[in-house]
């Protein structure tokens, strides 16, 4: 089962993604009043989805499980980390989108909107997550403070939600799940949209997947080296 | 629970006492940035009235990090992480005795820069002296935020540098609720909402402290 998910889920990813582009390029119209750029619609909501729920759920998940004794595993720190990794690629990726589209739209390419500025906060808070498993040598010590640290953050992404959409809002409303649940996206567009969450969502499994083999990789090489560090004293103190 | 609590504030709140770091380093630092703040914005004393309130609120962030910093610093030296766990001491409740320890230092701190921000940023007196409970519940929401942020902080050669990037993202809704309902107070706007998410914040991380500070410090 796991050779199969390896074989088919890059490949899938790959193919669910070039579908999407060709559709949001060639097969979709032009919106009416936005004109090409609308044409972001197809890339930028799919990618914060991505980047706030998908890989923020998977990270605040998998630190949950190492916290708990029962369920602690290197298994779940190395895919807490692979998945905030990919978070905030995607993080950078949702400004840089949601970046070239405010500059027609708004005229600049900041603004202090509620939803960029949120988006911004969390992006900083990752790159903490980063920049502590960075700081700590020990395994343990780094996987334990690392979980602890997600969780904090996790919290967080209520608490910076609310209090930027209350302190000032600028960005557009929700375009599939309005209060009112009449979709205001419609045909060939509405399926490119939908498509274009599963193909970002399988990327996301897909990059997961391949940073967690490297961190497995990368911690037994180092294992190894110390082995045989170790052998290599062995063997000059029994010379 | 309460009972380690009470102690472990006595003990951080005496240290300091007699250490006076709080008054002679982070007491300065505060003026000196409210001052500073002052001579960014200009001579014009609208300008700065009107900016006073999140001024005040960053050169309490800023304030925070170096507490947060002094009080994870406190069991810094070697062994001393490893005698508290000995002594078999409720976790939740030294979470709670250190942040209650730097509620007392981060909230005297904050109303004597709220005093300067009256005098320097010409912020009415009334509306310094309104916002105090607000300032009180943003310091403790800072408190219990910081207590952790220190400690996960802390493991590492270079947590003085690394605090700030954990905990200063984490502080950015506090320091947004904390001017609002300043502002709010000032221009007599609504501030309930901001209470609100400060009352949230503080429940939230103090849940997880109690929760989780144990863990923390097994590692």
């Amino acid at each position: 089962m796991k050779k199969l998910t390896a074989l088919i889920l890059g490949p899938v990813a790959l193919v669910t993604t070039l579908i999407t582009l060709w559709m949001g390029y060639f097969v979709t119209p032009a919106d009416k009043v936005q004109g090409e750029l609308a044409r972001l619609v197809y890339i930028h909501p799919a990618q914060a989805w991505v980047a706030l729920y998908l890989s923020f759920g998977t990270a605040t998940l998998a630190s949950a499980l190492y916290l708990w004794p029962r369920t602690r595993s290197v298994t779940a720190d190395r895919i807490a980390a692979a998945a905030v990794e990919v978070s905030t690629v995607f993080i950078a990726l949702t400004l840089i989108t949601g970046s070239i589209w405010g500059r027609p739209t708004w005229g600049v390419w900041w603004v202090w909107d509620a939803r960029l500025t949120s988006t911004a906060v969390l992006g900083v808070l990752m790159l903490g997550y980063l920049a502590l498993r960075r700081a700590n040598d020990d395994p343990l010590l780094r996987a334990r403070r690392s979980a602890v640290f997600a969780i904090l953050t996790a919290i967080n992404v209520p608490i910076v939600h609310f209090s930027v959409v209350w302190w000032k809002t600028l960005h557009q409303g929700a375009t599939v799940f309005t209060d009112n649940r009449h979709l205001k996206i419609h045909g060939s567009m509405a399926w490119t949209l939908l498509l274009s969450f599963i193909a970002l969502s399988l990327d996301f499994a897909w990059l997961v997947r391949a940073r967690y083999r490297v961190g497995s990789v990368s911690a037994a090489n180092e294992s190894a080296d110390l082995e045989a560090a170790l052998e290599a004293r062995r063997t000059e103190a029994g010379a | 629970m309460m009972r380690t609590a009470y102690l472990v504030a006595l003990k951080d709140l005496r240290i300091e006492l007699r250490s006076r770091v709080l008054l002679w380093q982070v007491l300065p630092f505060g003026l000196m940035a409210l001052v500073l703040c002052g001579l960014a914005v200009g001579p014009d004393a609208r300008q700065q009235s009107r900016i006073a309130p999140g001024l005040f609120y960053l050169v309490v962030t800023l304030v925070a990090l170096l507490v947060i910093n002094r009080s994870s610093q406190i069991e810094s030296p070697r062994g001393t992480r490893t005698s508290l766990l000995t002594l078999g001491l409720d976790a939740g409740g030294v979470f709670l005795g250190k942040a209650a320890a730097m509620l007392v230092q981060l909230f005297a701190t904050a109303t004597a820069l709220l005093f300067g921000t009256t005098v320097l940023l010409h912020v009415p007196v009334h509306a310094a002296l309104v916002t105090l409970p607000i300032v009180l519940l943003a310091t403790a929401t800072l408190s219990a935020a910081g207590v952790l942020y220190g400690l996960v902080a802390s493991s590492s050669s270079s947590s003085a540098t690394l605090l700030p990037v954990l905990a200063l993202p984490a502080f950015a809704p506090i320091l947004i609720a904390g001017e609002r309902s300043f502002s709010s107070l000032i221009s007599a706007g609504s501030l309930s909402r901001w209470v609100l998410l400060l009352i949230f914040s503080l429940v939230a991380y103090g849940s997880i402290g109690v929760l989780l500070y144990g863990a923390l410090e097994e590692s």
